[in-house]
C-alpha cells in the first residue's frame, strides 16, 4: 500500500474550512461594522493599515486569505472528479493547488510590503 | 389485502446474454416486507427467481437489493411504503458483479473487509483469569461502528467504489476505525497503512450517501472522516520520523 500525500492538501483544506466556519462570518460583519463606524474611506484605510503594521497581524491576515484559498482549490479539484471531469493529475493539481499557492504568495508579498 | 406490481431484474448467466425485467403481481398487506414478497414469488409463482436472505430481521446482512434505485435490506423494506408508487423495482446491488438475478457477488467487499484485520490484535499477553475490562466511555468510542452487519449497501451507494473497486470502501474503513478505537486493541499500526493509502480513506470525497442508506445507523461517512484525521496525524508523525533519519513507517 503506497502512502497517499493527500494529508498535505487535506490539512490545508481542513484548516481553511475551520477558519472560514469559525471566524469568516464574524470577520465580514466586523469589517462591515468598521466601514459603517468609520464613514470616511480614507480613514478606514488608515485604520486598517495601521492594524496591519504588526507582523503577527499580517500573518493572521495571510492565514485568513491563503487557507480558504487552499480550501476552495481542494473542493474544486475533488468536485471535478465527482463530476467526472478528469484530466492529468499534474495539470489539474497544478492549476488548483498551484493557483492557490501563487495567489497566496502574491498576497504575502503585498501584505509584507505594506 | 390488495396487490402490488414487482419488477425484478433477472439475470441467469447460463441462459441470458444480458439482464432483463420480469413483472410479478404479489399480494400487498400492511405487514408484508419485500422479502416476504420475494419469497412468495419463489414459493408460489416462479421458483427460478434467485435472491439471498437468511435471518429476516436485519441481522445477517444478506438480503441487500436495489429497491426503486435505492440500496435496501429487503427484510427491512415494507411493501406498504410503495403502494403509492404502485410498483417496486428490484435489482441486485449496484457497483457489484451480478451472480444471478438479485444476488450480487460481494466477495470483493469481503476481501476489502478482511484486509483491514477486523479483529482484536494483541501483542502483550492477555490477562489469564480476568476479562479485558473497558469503561462505558471507552466502549462508546467505537460502539456505533461495531454495529455493521456487512450488508454492502454502503458499497452499492458509494460512487467512489463504483468508479474504483480497489477503494476499500465504507464498511472496511469503518471496521478499521472500529478496532483502532478499541482500548483493548493493539493493532492499529497494522491497519494504518490501509487507511493511509490512496485506496484507503483518501479516495472518499465525503459524498455521505453510505451513511444515508446504512440500515444499522453505523455512519460510515463519519468513521472515514475520523479516519482521515487519524491518517493525517499519522502522516505528520511519519514526517518527523523521516526528518530524524528513521525509516518510513
Ligand atoms: S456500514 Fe452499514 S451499510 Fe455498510 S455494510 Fe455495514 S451495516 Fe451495511
Ligand atoms: S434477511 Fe438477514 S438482513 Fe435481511
Amino acid at each position: 500500500m503506497r502512502r497517499s500525500h493527500e494529508p498535505i492538501s487535506w490539512s490545508l483544506f481542513g484548516a481553511g474550512g475551520m477558519l472560514l466556519a469559525f471566524i469568516g462570518p464574524g470577520l465580514i460583519v466586523s469589517t462591515l461594522l468598521l466601514a459603517w463606524l468609520v464613514q470616511d474611506p480614507q480613514a478606514l484605510h488608515a485604520t486598517l493599515s495601521s492594524g496591519l503594521q504588526h507582523p503577527l497581524a499580517r500573518l493572521a491576515a495571510l492565514a485568513v486569505i491563503a487557507l480558504p484559498l487552499y480550501h476552495t482549490a481542494h473542493r474544486l479539484y475533488h468536485g471535478l472528479h465527482d463530476l467526472h471531469i478528469t484530466g492529468p493529475t499534474w495539470l489539474l493539481g497544478g492549476f488548483f493547488y498551484g493557483g492557490a499557492t501563487a495567489l497566496s504568495a502574491l498576497c504575502a508579498l503585498w501584505l509584507f510590503s505594506l | 389485502m390488495g396487490t402490488i406490481e414487482l419488477v425484478a431484474t433477472r439475470y441467469r448467466p447460463e441462459q441470458d446474454v444480458q439482464p432483463w425485467e420480469q413483472r410479478y403481481t404479489v399480494p400487498c398487506s400492511e405487514d408484508m416486507s419485500l422479502l416476504d414478497a420475494l419469497n412468495y414469488i419463489k414459493d408460489e409463482l416462479d421458483p427460478s427467481l434467485s435472491h439471498r436472505w437468511s435471518c429476516r430481521m436485519a441481522i445477517c446482512g444478506s438480503c441487500g437489493v436495489m429497491v426503486n434505485g435505492e440500496p435496501k435490506l429487503s427484510c427491512k423494506t415494507f411493501l406498504r411504503d410503495y403502494r403509492e408508487a404502485g410498483v417496486v423495482q428490484v435489482r441486485a446491488l449496484d457497483n457489484l458483479p451480478v451472480e444471478r438475478d438479485l444476488v450480487a457477488d460481494i466477495s470483493g467487499v469481503v476481501e476489502h473487509i478482511e484486509a483491514v484485520k477486523p479483529w482484536l490484535i494483541r501483542h502483550s499477553t492477555a490477562p489469564v483469569d480476568t476479562a479485558h475490562t473497558q469503561t462505558p466511555e471507552q466502549m462508546a468510542r467505537y460502539h456505533a461502528f461495531s454495529q455493521c452487519i456487512n450488508c454492502a449497501l454502503c458499497y452499492a451507494a458509494c460512487p467512489q467504489f463504483g468508479r474504483n473497486p480497489a477503494f476499500l470502501g465504507p464498511a472496511a474503513l469503518t471496521l478499521a476505525q472500529r478496532y483502532n478505537l478499541d482500548s483493548r486493541d493493539e493493532g492499529s499500526s497494522e491497519r494504518m497503512p490501509w487507511l493511509n493509502a490512496e485506496e484507503g480513506v483518501w479516495s472518499c470525497t465525503f459524498v455521505g450517501y453510505c451513511s444515508e442508506v446504512c440500515p444499522k445507523d453505523v455512519d460510515p461517512a463519519s468513521a472515514i472522516n475520523r479516519g482521515k484525521v487519524a491518517s493525517d496525524i499519522n502522516y505528520g508523525v511519519n514526517l518527523f520520523r523521516l526528518l530524524r533519519g528513521k525509516s518510513d513507517a
